[in-house]
C-alpha cells in the first residue's frame, strides 16, 4: 500500500498520545525513558515522511501545507534529541533523589502530551482546535514546571499559570471574533473556523472587526511567544522546571504560539482594508529584544540568563516577520530554526552543568572547560552561536535581518542593532566568567550525553557555511506564502 | 427578531456585568464566593436563554456545566478549602476599593466604545453581547490584577472565563462552545485541586500570592 500524507498526519498525532497513554502504565525509569526516545524517533520519521507523501486536501480540521511542515519537522527533531538528552538528565535527578518513579512516569507522559498538543497545534486548519491544541501544550508545561514540588518551582508555575490564563482568554477572544466576522460571509458552523476557507474570503471581511480581532491574538499568543511586557511567565518557569523543558519551552513551545500568530497574520494580510499587521509585531519585537538585552547583565541565575536570551531572539524573530517581505520572512524564518537548534544546545549543556555543580548560580559556577572540558566548550560554542558570530548559522539570520531593516526601514535599525550589541556583550561576559578561570565546584566526571547537543551545533554550523539549495528554495516559497 | 428574545438576553449579559462588578469590591473571601455563585448562575441563565432564542439544544448542555459545576460545586469546594485554610475572613486588595471601581467603570466604557464602534454590521444582539461580554473579561482580569489572594485570583479567573463562555454562545452557530466549555471546566478543576494540595503539602505558609514574592532567583 503506498503511504499517504494523511497517514503521515495521523501518525504524528497518534504516536505521542499512544506513548504517553502506555508510558503512563509502565513502571520503572529506565523503560519508559527508552519508549520515550523510541515514540519520538518514530515521531520524527512520522514528520519527515511528510515530504515524501502525497499532501491531502484541506479538510475541516487537519491540512498540511508548506509552512506548517517547517514547523513539525523542527519540532519531531528537536523532540527526539531533547527525549535523548532527557533520559540521560532523569536518571541523573533519580541517583540524586529530587524526583521519584511516580514523577518520572508522570513526566514521561507529560512530554508525550504536549509533543502531541504542539503537533496538533501544527497540522490543525481549524482555528478553535488551534487555540485547544496550543492550551493542551501549555497546560503540560505548567505541570512539568511545577514538577519539582519546591517553594520556587510552585510559585514559577502558579505565575506561567496566571499569566499563561490571561493569554488564553485573549486568544479565545480574537478566535471568537474572527469567527463572529467570517459568519455572516461563510454562514453558521465549522467552516467559519476553517483557516483555508477564512483566507480565501478575507478579502470581503469587515476589516474594523478584524483588527480587534488581530489585536486580541497578538496579545493573547504574544503572552506565550514571550513578548514583551508579557514576558513575566518565562523566566521563572524556564530557571525551576527540569532543563528538558526548559529546552522544549525556548526551542519549540515558543515557535508553536509564533505559529499562531503568523496565521493570523497571514490572514490578516489577505483582507485589503485592514491594519497592517507589521507595525504592531515590529513594535512589539524591537521592545521585547531591546528590554531583554537589557536585562542579560542583571542575571545571577543560568537558566534565567538563557530564557531572557530566549525573550530576545523571539524579538528578532517577530521584529523579522513583522517587516515582512520575502527578504525580512526568510530571515525570521531561518532565525527561528536556527534559534531553536542554539538554545536547545546551551540548555543540554547548562543542564549537565547544573547538575554537577549543584547550583544554577553564575558566580558559583568557574573554569568549566578545565575540569568538563566537553560541556564548557559545548557552552562556549553555543554562546558563540547564539550571539551571532560567524560563520555559525545564526550569524547569517542575524545579517539578513539587519541588512533588510537598513533597506526598508533605516531609523529602525538603529534600535535593532543596538539591541544585537547589548546583549552580545552580555553574553560574552557571562560565559568567559563561567567557562575559564580557576574551577570552582564539583570536579566529577559529568556522565552527559554529547551526541544531542553537538549534533545541534554542528547543524547550525553547516547552515552558517552552506545552506542546500532545496532547503532555499523552500523557506523562498514559504516566504512568499507569509507576505 | 421578537423584542422579548432582545429584552431577556440583553438583561442577562448586562446583570453579568453588574454582578461582576459586585465581585469588584467584595472584601472578604466568603462573600466573594458567594457573589461568584451568583455570577455563574446568571451566566446559565444567560446561556440557556441562547440556546432557547437560537433554537441550539447543545448550548444547554454548557448552561448546565456552567450551573451545576461552576454555580454549586467550585463553590461548595472553595467554601470548604477557605475554612479548612482558616482564610475565609481575609482578603488584602492591593489596590482601594474606590479606585478599582472607578477603573472598572472605565473598562466597561473602554470595552463598549471599542465593540460598538467596530460592529455596526453585526446583528445587534451579538454585538451588545460582544461588548458586554468584553466587559466581563476586562473586569475578570481587573480582579486578578488587584488581588494578591490566590483563590480570589483563580475567582477572578473564573468570572473571565464566565465573559468567554458569554461571548462564545452569543456567536451564532459558533462551533465547539461546548468543548471549550467542558476544557475550562477541567482546568479550574485543576487549579483549585492544585492549591489544595500545595497548600496540604505545607509548602506556602500562606496562599497570599504576595507573601510567595520572597523568592527572586535573581537576589538569591
Amino acid at each position: 500500500m503506498i503511504p499517504t500524507a494523511f497517514n503521515a498526519v495521523l501518525a504524528v498525532l497518534m504516536v505521542p498520545i499512544g506513548a504517553a497513554a502506555l508510558m503512563a502504565l509502565l513502571p520503572g525509569y529506565r523503560l519508559t525513558a527508552r519508549v520515550n526516545v523510541a515514540a519520538s524517533a518514530l515521531t520524527l520519521l512520522a514528520a519527515l515522511s511528510l515530504f515524501i507523501t502525497e499532501r491531502p486536501e484541506p479538510g475541516v480540521y487537519f491540512f498540511i501545507d508548506d509552512l506548517n511542515i517547517v514547523f513539525i519537522v523542527l519540532n519531531a527533531f528537536v523532540g527526539f534529541t531533547t527525549s535523548v538528552f532527557s533520559a540521560s538528565y532523569i536518571a541523573h535527578e533519580l541517583e540524586t533523589r529530587r524526583l521519584n518513579d511516580v514523577n518520572i512516569r508522570f513526566y514521561h507522559a507529560m512530554y508525550q502530551v504536549m509533543m502531541f498538543g504542539m503537533n496538533l497545534a501544527f497540522v490543525s486548519n481549524n482555528i478553535g482546535l488551534m487555540w485547544v491544541a496550543v492550551e493542551l501544550a501549555t497546560l503540560t508545561t505548567v505541570l512539568m514546571v511545577g514538577i519539582y514540588r519546591t517553594h520556587e518551582a510552585l510559585e514559577a508555575a502558579w505565575k506561567y499559570f496566571i499569566l499563561g490564563s490571561v493569554g488564553i482568554a485573549f486568544a479565545l477572544f480574537g478566535t471568537i471574533l474572527v469567527y463572529m466576522v467570517a459568519q455572516p460571509l461563510i454562514g453558521e458552523g465549522q467552516d467559519a473556523m476553517v483557516w483555508t476557507i477564512l483566507v480565501q474570503r478575507a478579502a470581503e471581511f469587515d476589516p474594523a472587526l478584524l483588527n480587534v480581532a488581530f489585536v486580541f491574538l497578538l496579545l493573547g499568543y504574544g503572552t506565550k511567544v514571550g513578548l514583551a511586557p508579557l514576558h513575566a511567565w518565562l523566566p521563572d518557569a524556564h530557571a525551576e522546571g527540569p532543563t528538558p523543558i526548559s529546552a522544549v519551552l525556548s526551542g519549540l513551545l515558543l515557535n508553536v504560539a509564533l505559529y499562531a500568530v503568523l496565521r493570523f497574520k497571514i490572514l490578516l494580510a489577505a483582507s485589503p482594508q485592514a491594519i497592517a499587521p507589521g507595525p504592531l509585531m515590529m513594535t512589539m519585537g524591537l521592545v521585547s529584544l531591546v528590554f531583554a538585552a537589557f536585562m542579560l547583565y542583571r542575571r545571577r541565575d543560568i537558566k534565567r540568563l538563557f530564557a531572557y536570551s530566549s525573550i530576545e531572539h523571539m524579538g528578532i524573530i517577530v521584529f523579522a516577520f513583522g517587516l515582512g517581505g520575502p527578504l525580512a520572512n526568510f530571515a525570521g524564518l531561518l532565525h527561528m530554526v536556527m534559534h531553536s537548534l542554539t538554545k536547545s544546545a546551551i540548555f543540554y549543556a547548562v543542564g549537565h552543568i547544573a547538575q554537577i555543580k549543584g547550583t544554577q548560580k553564575i558566580s558559583e559556577i568557574r573554569g568549566l572547560t578545565a575540569t568538563h572540558p566537553g560541556l564548557g566548550w559545548a557552552l562556549v560554542i553555543g554562546v558563540v552561536a547564539i550571539i551571532g558570530v560567524p560563520p555559525f548559522g545564526i550569524f547569517m539570520s542575524e545579517f539578513l535581518v539587519v541588512s533588510s531593516t537598513f533597506a526598508r526601514q533605516p531609523l529602525l535599525a538603529i534600535p535593532l542593532v543596538f539591541g544585537l550589541l547589548v546583549a552580545f556583550g552580555a553574553l560574552l561576559l557571562r560565559v568567559t566568567g563561567m567557562a575559564f578561570g580557576e574551577p570552582t565546584g564539583s570536579t566529577a566526571p559529568a556522565q552527559a550525553s554529547y551526541v544531542p547537543m553537538f549534533a545541534h551545533l554542528v547543524l547550525v554550523l553547516g547552515a552558517g557555511i552552506y545552506l542546500p539549495p532545496p532547503l532555499v528554495a523552500w523557506f523562498q516559497h514559504v516566504a512568499t506564502l507569509l507576505g | 427578531m421578537n423584542g422579548l428574545v432582545f429584552d431577556v438576553s440583553h438583561l442577562l449579559a448586562g446583570g453579568l456585568v453588574l454582578v461582576s462588578f459586585l465581585m469588584l469590591y467584595q472584601d472578604r473571601l466568603s462573600a466573594l464566593i458567594n457573589v461568584f455563585a451568583v455570577h455563574a448562575l446568571v451566566l446559565a441563565l444567560s446561556v440557556a436563554w441562547q440556546a432557547y432564542s437560537q433554537n441550539a439544544p447543545h448550548l444547554y448542555i454548557t448552561a448546565g456545566i456552567a450551573l451545576v459545576f461552576k454555580a454549586i460545586v467550585i463553590p461548595v469546594a472553595l467554601h470548604r478549602m477557605i475554612h479548612r485554610l482558616g482564610i475565609h475572613r481575609e482578603i488584602e486588595p492591593a489596590v482601594g476599593t474606590g479606585l478599582t471601581m472607578l477603573a472598572g467603570i472605565g473598562l466597561v466604557a473602554l470595552s463598549m466604545a471599542v465593540m460598538l464602534q467596530v460592529t455596526p454590521q453585526a446583528d445587534p444582539l451579538a454585538r451588545e453581547d460582544l461588548a458586554f461580554a468584553l466587559s466581563v473579561l476586562l473586569l475578570g482580569l481587573l480582579m486578578m490584577v488587584t488581588r494578591r489572594n490566590a483563590v480570589s485570583q483563580v475567582v477572578g479567573f473564573m468570572s473571565l472565563e464566565n465573559g468567554l463562555v458569554l461571548a462564545a454562545t452569543g456567536a451564532r452557530g459558533m462551533p465547539l462552545v461546548v468543548e471549550i466549555s467542558v476544557t475550562f471546566s477541567i482546568l479550574i478543576a485543576f487549579i483549585v485541586i492544585g492549591i489544595f494540595l500545595f497548600r496540604i503539602r505545607e509548602r506556602f505558609d500562606t496562599v497570599d500570592v504576595g507573601a510567595l514574592d520572597e523568592f527572586r532567583g535573581d537576589r538569591r
